[in-house]
């Protein structure tokens, strides 16, 4: 097992690297000048050329890269082009944010996601069932954007127990923490929740009709530990597969979440810097939404080993 | 069944405990007053403060944070002329040529050091080297020298009648007087520090781009003893906070403001207004009496609007109102026609020459186009999409001209990849352009000097490059003109041949409301966003 751990983080490096070239290339490549927003209105060509000097947008493109990546290997995200600040505080002043909403936004998701992906198989057919997959479908269909204003609309404009917008840290008051997470959470969890309860339900019915279950009941086991330790337990791979890939939707999600919700994490971060094109700030957000993404992915793969004991790595 | 749903039972109960966790908690706990002591307004700003240098960069949201921190040596004053700021007084030698300038006694910067005549000249040199007005300035001075720690000279080398003008300009770039150990950084690199003599005091350590911007009391401010009157007179610093709060979304800073988490919002969205209006706690008004016009550019380097005929016939298929009721919908908001280049209510107001753009005439506007030889060629609309008073602009623009003949090409895109598409002088088909929209505050109109898109020295001219010598003269005749009766003489001139010209077309005037709280006061009519004289209960 820990030879496959440290494998799979040596994979990481050729990953990162590949990530790396692919988001520098596609940035300079797309249209759009930094030097020109920056020079403003009353700037001259000479003024806008010394700009680019400036910010070493004449040098030629692998040396800008080599430049970046020098800077990588020491630490070194580089520096926002607007405001001068380096982009690892940029991004160290998002992470706790973003993190928190993700994790809030999971625990909801998948408490309430897998239960009713259970019940929903369990009683296929009926109207549980079809409640259920009523439910998936809406979150699925529903946009991010447009149940956060309904939730904002009641949950804070009615009733008033939730602030419309903001973020408090959780290492600054727990009270204030929950009451601005609980709506952004809310509204980005239902996707996430559809697609886990939709992908429980399915792996359900298929082991629902193994032999070893019909066994287990013909031992006369409760029907819950028929469901639960036997059935669900066997359904867990592929559920948790779904859950590591459906981190990617969440990421999405998360940029406009933050926006509705006006959390300054790194989903905003991000759209800010593309609008304007703060090519180091985008470049560090990317990377590391990308290695969070690659070492999620890893993390989940290590849980298969908890379901089934046939994997051993 | 039963005991199946009985075994389900514990699963179902710890779903939906740990799901709604955080709402019964928030709804059992009450989240404790936030630590903060002295008055704090916050503030919903029109758009996050990106940089921090109002010279290095013209965005008005660093203008508005320059006004806090840093302060003016002149400054513009709702008479819309010149009082002295920093300034104790100045002398004009019998010849005009030689500005001797006195500071006020006892200014400090925030890092304690005094204001001096060198961190004057070293602020208004490199000013000078950035700002249009201010590069016009220069561009007749021999030279700018400190007499002594508080007075300095400024010498020209011919009359030029802006000299106050310049040092008083109330809008980007803003003639701000930084410490020269700041004021020596390179024109085009941002100043390492935030170091002013205004009465706020940036906290970089708060400072979060795109979401948080604070500044405190700077206590040993000195004001003047005149009230407060636009950019001029005693700026007191009421609470002991700023906070800048940034919301991109219209609709969740509107119910912000609504819910009191904030107590400005400074440019809520038009078709949020009502909304804000219904609560009686809210007061909405337009702070900015002059308002801001929209601006259709032309491109003057390729066809059709390399030709004169082609710029009118636009001018004649477009309808002022159209604009407007894009951009603001509500027609207490704009005026019904404004036809003054130099905008109405401005010192330069005139409708000399406007007949063409006053009434649409697609008739007219069919027979210039002919005249002009268009061949049918494809027309590029730049079209930001996600800045709504560019993208109406857009729109009808695109609308009008398709009804007078013309192929047009609506070619979206975002607002900062326009700003850098503007810059590009190739062909529209290889990748330049034809029109775009945009907007300028009417303090940045007002005179033919600070009014850039009107200057039309072709290659340094602003984007679209339009080149008219006879603009340039008359531009020239009045920077150089002391008397203001001669001036607008030259601008009822210039009016008319900017109207056969067509630089641009202006697009209407209209006026951004600002909303906020009761427990708000004082807030200053001026058309710049300004925080001091503000009392927050």
């Amino acid at each position: 097992m820990f030879a496959y751990v440290v494998r799979r983080l040596l994979a990481t490096i050729p990953i990162m690297a590949l990530v790396a070239v692919f988001v520098f290339m596609l940035l300079h490549m797309s249209p759009g000048d930094p030097a020109v927003v920056i020079a403003g209105d009353f700037a001259s060509v000479a003024q806008v050329e010394e700009i680019r000097t400036q910010l070493g947008l004449n040098d030629p493109l692998h040396v800008q890269f080599l430049n970046w990546a020098a800077g990588l290997f020491r630490g070194d995200l580089g520096t926002s082009i607007y405001s001068g600040l380096p982009v690892s505080r940029l991004i160290g002043q998002r992470i706790e944010p973003t993190f928190m909403l993700t994790l809030t936004t999971m625990i909801i998701a998948i408490t309430l996601a897998i239960p009713l992906g259970v019940i929903a198989a369990w009683k296929v057919g009926t109207w549980i069932d079809r409640a259920v997959m009523t439910v998936a479908v809406l979150g699925f269909s529903l946009p991010v954007f447009v149940l956060g204003y309904a939730l904002i609309l009641g949950g804070s404009v009615r009733l008033g127990w939730f602030p419309v917008q903001g973020y408090t840290s959780i290492f600054t008051s727990f009270p204030g923490f929950l009451r601005h997470i609980t709506l952004p959470a809310l509204t980005l969890g239902l996707v996430y929740m559809a697609l886990i309860a939709r992908m429980t339900r399915a792996t359900m019915l298929e082991v629902l009709n193994e032999d070893y279950v019909r066994t287990a009941y013909a031992k006369g086991l409760p029907t819950r530990k028929v469901l639960i330790k036997h059935a669900l337990k066997n359904a867990m791979v592929p559920i948790s597969t779904t859950i590591g890939l459906g981190l990617a939707l969440l990421i999405g999600g998360v940029v406009v979440t933050e926006s509705v919700f006006a959390i300054p994490g790194l989903g905003r971060l991000t759209v800010d810097a593309v609008l304007r094109t703060d090519y180091p700030v985008i470049q560090g957000v990317i990377l590391v939404f990308s290695l969070t993404y690659v070492l999620l992915n890893l993390l989940i793969d290590l849980t298969y080993v908890l379901f089934d004991p046939r994997i051993r790595y | 069944m039963t005991g199946i749903v009985k075994g389900l039972r514990p699963l179902s109960g710890l779903a939906a405990g740990l799901a709604l966790a955080p709402v019964v908690a928030a709804g059992l706990m009450s989240e404790p007053a936030q630590a903060q002591d002295g008055s704090v307004l916050r503030i919903v700003p029109h758009a996050d403060l990106r940089n921090i240098d109002p010279i290095w960069t013209t965005a008005y949201i660093t203008r508005n944070h320059g006004y806090l921190v840093w302060d003016t040596l002149f400054a513009l004053d709702e008479n819309l002329e010149v009082q002295p700021q920093m300034a104790e007084g100045y002398e004009v030698s019998d010849d005009g040529l030689t500005y001797t300038i006195t500071l006020r006694s006892g200014l400090t910067f925030h890092d304690g050091s005094p204001v001096t005549a060198a961190d004057a000249v070293a602020s208004l040199r490199r000013w000078g080297a950035r700002d249009g007005m201010g590069q016009k300035l220069m561009s007749v001075t021999d030279s700018i020298e400190a007499v002594d720690d508080l007075s300095f000279t400024i010498t020209l080398s011919e009359p030029y009648g802006l000299v106050l003008d310049s040092l008083g300009k109330i809008s980007s770039n803003v003639p701000f007087i930084m410490p020269a150990r700041l004021a020596e950084t390179s024109p085009s690199e941002q100043i390492p520090e935030v170091i002013g003599s205004g009465p706020f005091r940036f906290v970089e350590a708060e400072w979060q781009p795109g979401n948080l911007v604070v500044y405190e009391r700077f206590e040993d401010y000195v004001p003047r003893d005149e009230p407060a009157s636009y950019a001029a007179g005693g700026k007191l610093a009421n609470v002991d906070r700023v906070e800048w709060r940034y919301i991109p979304d219209a609709a969740t800073a509107t119910q912000a403001l609504l819910a009191g988490e904030v107590d400005l919002y400074e440019q809520p969205a038009v078709d949020l207004i009502p909304m804000i209006q219904a609560d009686p706690s809210i007061t909405v008004q337009t702070v900015d009496p002059l308002g801001t016009q929209g601006v259709i550019r032309f491109n003057f380097l390729h066809p059709p609007f390399d030709n004169k005929y082609a710029r009118q016939a636009a001018m004649h298929a477009v309808s002022q109102a159209d604009y407007m009721y894009s951009i603001m919908g509500n027609p207490e908001y704009f005026e019904e026609f404004c036809g003054a280049y130099f905008m109405c209510g401005g010192p330069f107001e005139t409708d000399v020459g406007s007949e063409i753009l006053r009434g649409q005439d697609l008739d007219r506007a069919r027979e210039l186009l002919e005249q002009s030889g268009y061949d049918g060629r494809e027309v590029v609309i730049l079209d930001p999409t996600d800045v709504p008073v560019a993208h109406g602009q857009a729109l009808v623009t695109a609308q009008a001209l398709r009804e007078i003949g013309m192929n047009v090409r609506l070619a979206a895109l975002d607002w900062a990849t326009m700003t850098s598409r503007r810059a590009v002088r190739d062909a529209p088909e290889d990748g330049g352009w034809n029109i775009f929209p945009t907007w300028w505050l009417a303090v940045d109109q007002l005179n033919p000097i600070t009014n850039i898109s009107v200057a039309a020295s072709g290659d340094t001219a602003w984007f679209g490059w339009p080149d008219n010598p006879r603009i340039e003269e008359l531009r020239d005749a009045f920077a150089r003109e002391t008397d203001q009766d001669a001036q607008r003489a030259i601008v009822v001139e210039l009016q008319e041949e900017l109207y056969d010209f067509v630089p641009y077309i202006p697009t209407g005037q209209y006026y951004q409301p600002t909303a906020w709280r009761s427990n708000v006061s004082n807030v200053l009519v001026a058309p710049v966003p300004f925080f001091w004289n503000i009392t927050v209960d």
